[in-house]
């Protein structure tokens, strides 16, 4: 196994063309389990440690949209991203332990693009681009488009997740994980939830219930449209029982999932019904109250 | 070598003050000294046995069976060999000699797979090489042509009539009397008449209850360094249980007499009974001896859940009745073991959960049956609570179903079927120390309940961290329930069954600058379970002496027994107070035949030693422990055996089976989300008679650990074996789940110290009983928040939502 240093952004992407085999590696908490547990063995490593504009965040010029270089820690987004993206620091919070974070990075759980990867459902409902790179140029890729099965991604073979582009929350978020403990735990299923004001939509992303992170788009329009109709936006009065019941049942059948060691597919359906109905009316709660409601669970 | 394995430990100097309870020399039994350990493995500088190094040592590699069932039709270990770098490979064919299997009670396990496999990850070929990566990859080249048998899983298929046989021609002692060649060891009790007791029961109760398989989880991996030396044997450090019962399993297959096997035990990360068979010691020291040269081998944590065995795995029939005023008229039961492909320790956790399967109560009329099986599912064997506990999940659901039929409240139910001092168990024997149930379960109940809602602070956010799901943020109290439950256990101390329980101490006292000081050697294994602390807290006691050096365990000196079974306070502990006890009458007749003439005192008074003199019971100073042995060392070593116990009747299960009993009382307090299944436990209370809290400290902590591991099997602790195949389908951390510390709840702990006269300083030993009573504590909790019956732990989501 070679283990291939770039010391720039344009090395990588010439050592990435020349070795498309080559696997990169960043805080190297799911690559090296991999490698340790001898699933794969990779021909070559591609550390991406020493370019550092890869782990720094910026605001667009526009200030709607977080350009977030693809090896921030998760620790990072929880601290210094909480108030531009709370749903992806709500699922930072869920994320292995304080050292996993500390090393973990939104460009990895891309890179695996396991369904299970934390950040998924919350990119899904926020709204996210993936910018990736090769020698041959510059993409971004709507995040809905860049799972493609299980464990893979719409990167070519010489291509690099350089950044990814998360519009800042206009309104309130939620993500709710469901794992067989409270911490230190993969997703037996995930749910993420963004209130979009400005364009009044609600967005959903719903992690380890389908073979791919996905939204629940039936689930999306159904609620959007009796929001609109019953001039929720407006009135901000609550959300009748039966639309977020309706909601959550919509949000239960977009799953598609397997019965594993993890938990069983008919309590994955279950659980993603119980978290969209929970989440939909904590973040209604929020945006009812402006955002300073009791629904913002607290995360120390 | 880097990490000298050899290092003395010298037990801390500055032990903590005010903490004394009467021993007049500090850092003595009743203290809560420090562990010299501790701070080491907390700073991550503590040398494990994974840390061995060796000049010019070679890495050993296992290749393991993938199948839970096959023959063996070839092995080809050319390319293997051909691999620059590679040593040695060895197989079934090149053990050095006519014996090939071991085992702890039963030598049915063979050293390396004989032309069959019998469970997934059965080891079948060795690779020695110069880097750990090599011999992996050799030991991938290795190709073993394997034919897939039928495999046996439970026990209607390893029961049936033409069911493969795991060890066809069973030679051992228990296979004359068993109903099947499967059936590893059953032992039936039977006292009083369970039928006429059945005709005035006012109520009956009939339960099936089942036990996932759990595992040790000890975080350090199997491990060791195999030393090959000049007279033709072997050097052995190594992470075990129990060095002697290793020594006598290795050395017949390696064709070597005891004494050409020299043991010396390395840092343990953990045992909880999973060291107590063999994992890679005979394979280390059969690479060491073919190659020359000194051999590692350390499993990565996928391969340490293939090389030791689990708990076993149970299903429980229980009928119990009572009258209508709550009093217990009987009690049948049928426990099935699952003890895998080998015998490792089944007969024993048989015998364990048979004779403690009536639970703390008095029953007099018993009809019992239990069996351990031969499957192709992992080999199961020692784990903390060892039967026990499998026995106390069921009979404690038992007792909450037969206090709701009765309308009375569960403790007070069990209050009034407590046993007492004086009681009989199921086998006959006596209890005859303290046995205070239904004390333990009052001061449970007396602890004050944690405040409700703690999720909601006023004017604050919901603190999710205080909620089922934590920060995961499922709930901010919607679906969630609050539930109490109770439970309590009995758990037998050290080996029973006749079993010849000793072990050995060497006490050294000499002085060395001017100062006394005593050296204890004995080989018995620290584990984690602060063993080296109460040893020099018995030596300061017995010798008042301030110093005490710990010697390595190892075989130079006689068997401490298995550090396991709650045993080694008692008996080790025992054997170094018994050994100070002849080094202090060696010193005082020393004292005599020097001092004697010039004060009457030293015929005529009752002499101690304290603060490194002798001195009268009425404390006068008669002389320094310095002049008393000027340049003469007294060095002793000597065996110490508790009282002795005798095997249960194959027929009737009746004899005086154990050394001596303990008991802890649980009361969990959970917060359950009943929409998502999750649980959060509040509170795990625990009542525990220890007799004497030989180190209250330590005791607490042995409390709280035992606590937590059962909570893990209430909750999320279980190797999940596919039914079809046999095949392990969760060997790793990623999906063997165990408590985190935000899965830990407080554990407030009240400690009863009512002596057992039949024990060193009255002490019971403290490390299992935690661990039975508080997985069913917790779902007891669960139950009366859901409503739910859950008759299998762990639980899961699942369970308590129906999916």
């Amino acid at each position: 196994m070679d283990f291939l240093r770039p010391a720039s952004w344009e090395e990588a992407l010439a050592a990435k063309a020349e070795h498309p085999t080559a696997v990169p590696i960043a805080g190297g908490t799911d690559v090296m389990v991999e490698i340790n547990f001898d699933h794969r063995r990779p021909e070559y490593l591609l550390d991406l440690n020493r370019i550092g504009e890869l782990s720094e965040w910026e605001v667009g010029a526009d200030g709607g949209t977080v350009r977030l270089g693809a090896s921030v820690s998760y620790t990072r987004i929880m601290e210094q991203l909480r108030d531009r993206l709370p749903g992806l620091a709500l699922a930072a919070h869920t994320v292995g332990s304080p050292q996993i974070r500390n090393r973990g990075s939104v460009g990895g759980n891309l890179g695996a693009a396991s369904p299970a990867g934390d950040a998924h459902p919350a990119l899904l409902s926020a709204g996210a681009e993936v910018e990736v790179e090769s020698v041959r140029g510059t993409r971004l890729i709507p995040v809905e488009e860049f799972y493609t099965g299980v464990k893979r991604n719409a990167l070519q073979p010489d291509e690099l997740i350089r950044r990814v582009h998360i519009k800042t929350a206009d309104g309130p978020q939620q993500f709710s994980k469901v794992g067989t403990r409270n911490a230190m735990v993969i997703a037996v299923c995930a749910f993420g939830l963004a209130l979009h004001p400005r364009t009044r939509t609600v967005k959903t992303g719903i992690g380890s219930a389908a073979p791919t992170p996905v939204r629940a788009a039936v689930a999306e329009d159904f609620l959007n449209a009796a929001l609109d109709e019953g001039g929720f936006w407006d009135s901000g009065k609550r959300i009748t029982p039966s639309i977020a019941q309706k909601f959550a049942e919509l949000c239960s059948a977009a799953c598609n999932p397997i019965d594993d060691v993890r938990g069983s597919a008919k309590y994955r359906r279950h659980a993603v019904g119980i978290m969209a109905r929970r989440t939909l009316g904590w973040a209604w709660e929020s945006y009812r109250d402006g955002g300073t409601s009791k629904g913002e669970a607290q995360c120390a | 070598m880097d990490h000298a394995p050899t290092r003395a430990m010298s037990a801390p100097a500055g032990t903590p003050v005010g903490l004394s309870q009467g021993s007049h020399t500090r850092g003595g039994v009743g203290e809560s000294t420090l562990r010299p350990d501790g701070t080491l493995k907390v700073t991550g500088e503590f040398a494990y046995a994974s840390d061995l190094w060796h000049e010019d040592m070679l890495w050993g590699c296992t290749l393991r069976s993938p199948h839970a069932h096959a023959e063996i039709r070839s092995i080809d270990v050319s390319e293997a060999l051909a691999q620059p770098g590679v040593h040695a490979v060895l197989t079934y064919d090149d053990l050095p000699c006519e014996v090939r299997h071991y085992g702890l009670e039963i030598q049915d396990t063979p050293a390396l797979a004989q032309g069959r496999v019998r469970y997934h990850g059965e080891p079948v070929a060795l690779v020695a090489a110069d880097h750990p990566e090599t011999a992996r990859r050799a030991a991938a080249k290795i190709r073993v042509d394997y034919a897939e048998l039928p495999v046996v899983t439970d026990e209607a298929s390893a029961t049936a009539e033409d069911a493969p046989l795991l060890h066809p021609g069973r030679e051992d002692h228990h296979a004359g009397h068993v109903p099947h060649p499967n059936i590893v060891h059953r032992q039936p009790i039977i006292r009083g008449d369970v039928a006429a007791a059945r005709e005035r029961a006012d109520v009956i109760v009939t339960g099936e209850y089942e036990v996932g398989m759990q595992d040790q989880a000890f975080l350090g991996p199997e491990s060791g360094l195999a030393v090959p030396a000049e007279d033709g044997g072997v050097d052995l450090y190594i992470a075990t249980q129990w060095l002697h019962s290793d020594l006598r399993q290795i050395a017949p297959v390696l064709g070597l007499p005891e004494e050409k096997v020299r043991m010396t035990l390395s840092g343990v990360g953990g045992a909880f009974g999973g060291r107590e068979d063999l994992s890679m010691q005979i394979h280390a020291c059969l690479l060491a001896l073919r190659t020359g040269r000194p051999v590692k081998m350390v499993y990565n944590r996928f391969e340490s859940f293939f090389g030791h065995v689990h708990r076993h795995p149970a299903k429980l029939h229980y009928e119990h009745g009572a009258t209508r005023d709550g009093k217990i008229t009987h009690m049948a039961c049928r426990i099935v073991l699952d003890g895998g492909a080998y015998a490792s320790s089944s007969p024993a956790v048989v015998g364990n959960a048979s004779s403690l399967s009536a639970g703390p109560y008095v029953i007099d009329n018993v009809d019992i049956e239990a069996i351990a099986l031969y499957t192709n599912n992992p080999p199961c064997g020692a784990m903390r609570g060892f039967g026990a506990v499998q026995a106390c999940f069921a009979y404690e659901a038992q007792m909450d179903r037969l206090a709701a039929e009765l309308d009375m409240d569960p403790v007070e139910f069990r209050q009034l079927n407590a046993m007492s001092q004086g009681a009989v168990m199921p086998t006959g024997q006596e209890v005859d120390a303290p046995a205070p149930v239904a004390e333990l379960l009052r001061r449970v109940k007396a602890m004050p309940m944690p405040p409700e809602k703690q999720w909601e602070a006023a004017g604050e956010a919901v603190d999710v961290r205080e909620l089922p799901g934590g920060l995961s943020n499922t709930t901010h109290g919607e679906g969630v329930v609050r539930g109490v439950g109770y439970a309590v256990g009995i758990k037998n101390v050290g080996f029973s069954e006749g079993f010849d329980d000793y072990s050995t101490a060497r006490v050294r006292l000499e002085v060395v600058g001017g100062e006394p000081v005593a050296v204890v050697h004995t080989a018995m294994a620290e584990v984690g379970q602060g063993g080296i602390t109460v040893h020099a807290q018995i030596a300061r006691t017995e010798l008042g002496v301030a110093r005490v050096i710990i010697d390595p365990a190892d075989t130079r000196v006689g068997s401490a027994g298995s550090t396991s079974a709650s045993r080694q306070t008692y008996v080790t502990g025992g054997a170094v107070k018994h050994t100070c006890e002849a080094v202090r009458e060696k010193v005082l007749e020393l004292g005599r035949a020097r001092f004697g003439t010039y004060h009457p005192a030293w015929a005529t008074a009752e002499l101690l030693l304290e603060g490194g003199k002798v001195v009268t019971d009425g404390g006068e100073v008669l002389a320094d422990l310095a002049e008393v042995l000027q340049d003469e060392a007294v060095d002793i070593e000597r065996e110490w055996r508790h009282r002795p116990t005798v095997a249960f009747d194959r027929h009737t299960g009746q004899g005086d089976g154990h050394v001596q009993y303990s008991f802890a009382a649980h009361r969990a307090v959970v917060e359950v989300d009943t929409e998502l299944g999750m649980v959060k436990v509040i509170e795990l209370a625990c009542a525990q008679d220890v007799g004497k809290a030989v180190n209250p400290l330590s005791v607490a902590g042995q409390i709280q650990g035992g606590t937590t591991q059962g909570l893990g099997l209430a909750l999320m602790e279980e190797i999940v074996v596919d039914p079809e195949t046999a095949k392990v389908r969760n060997p790793s951390f990623t999906d063997y789940l165990i408590p985190t510390i935000l899965d830990t709840p407080s554990i407030p702990v009240d400690v009863l110290e009512l002596a057992d006269e039949h024990a060193p300083y009255g002490l019971r030993g403290v490390g299992e009983a935690p661990t039975l009573s508080s997985t069913p504590a917790v779902v007891a909790a669960i139950r009366q928040a859901t409503g739910l019956a859950l008759n299998r732990v762990p639980v899961r989501p699942e369970h308590l939502t129906g999916t």
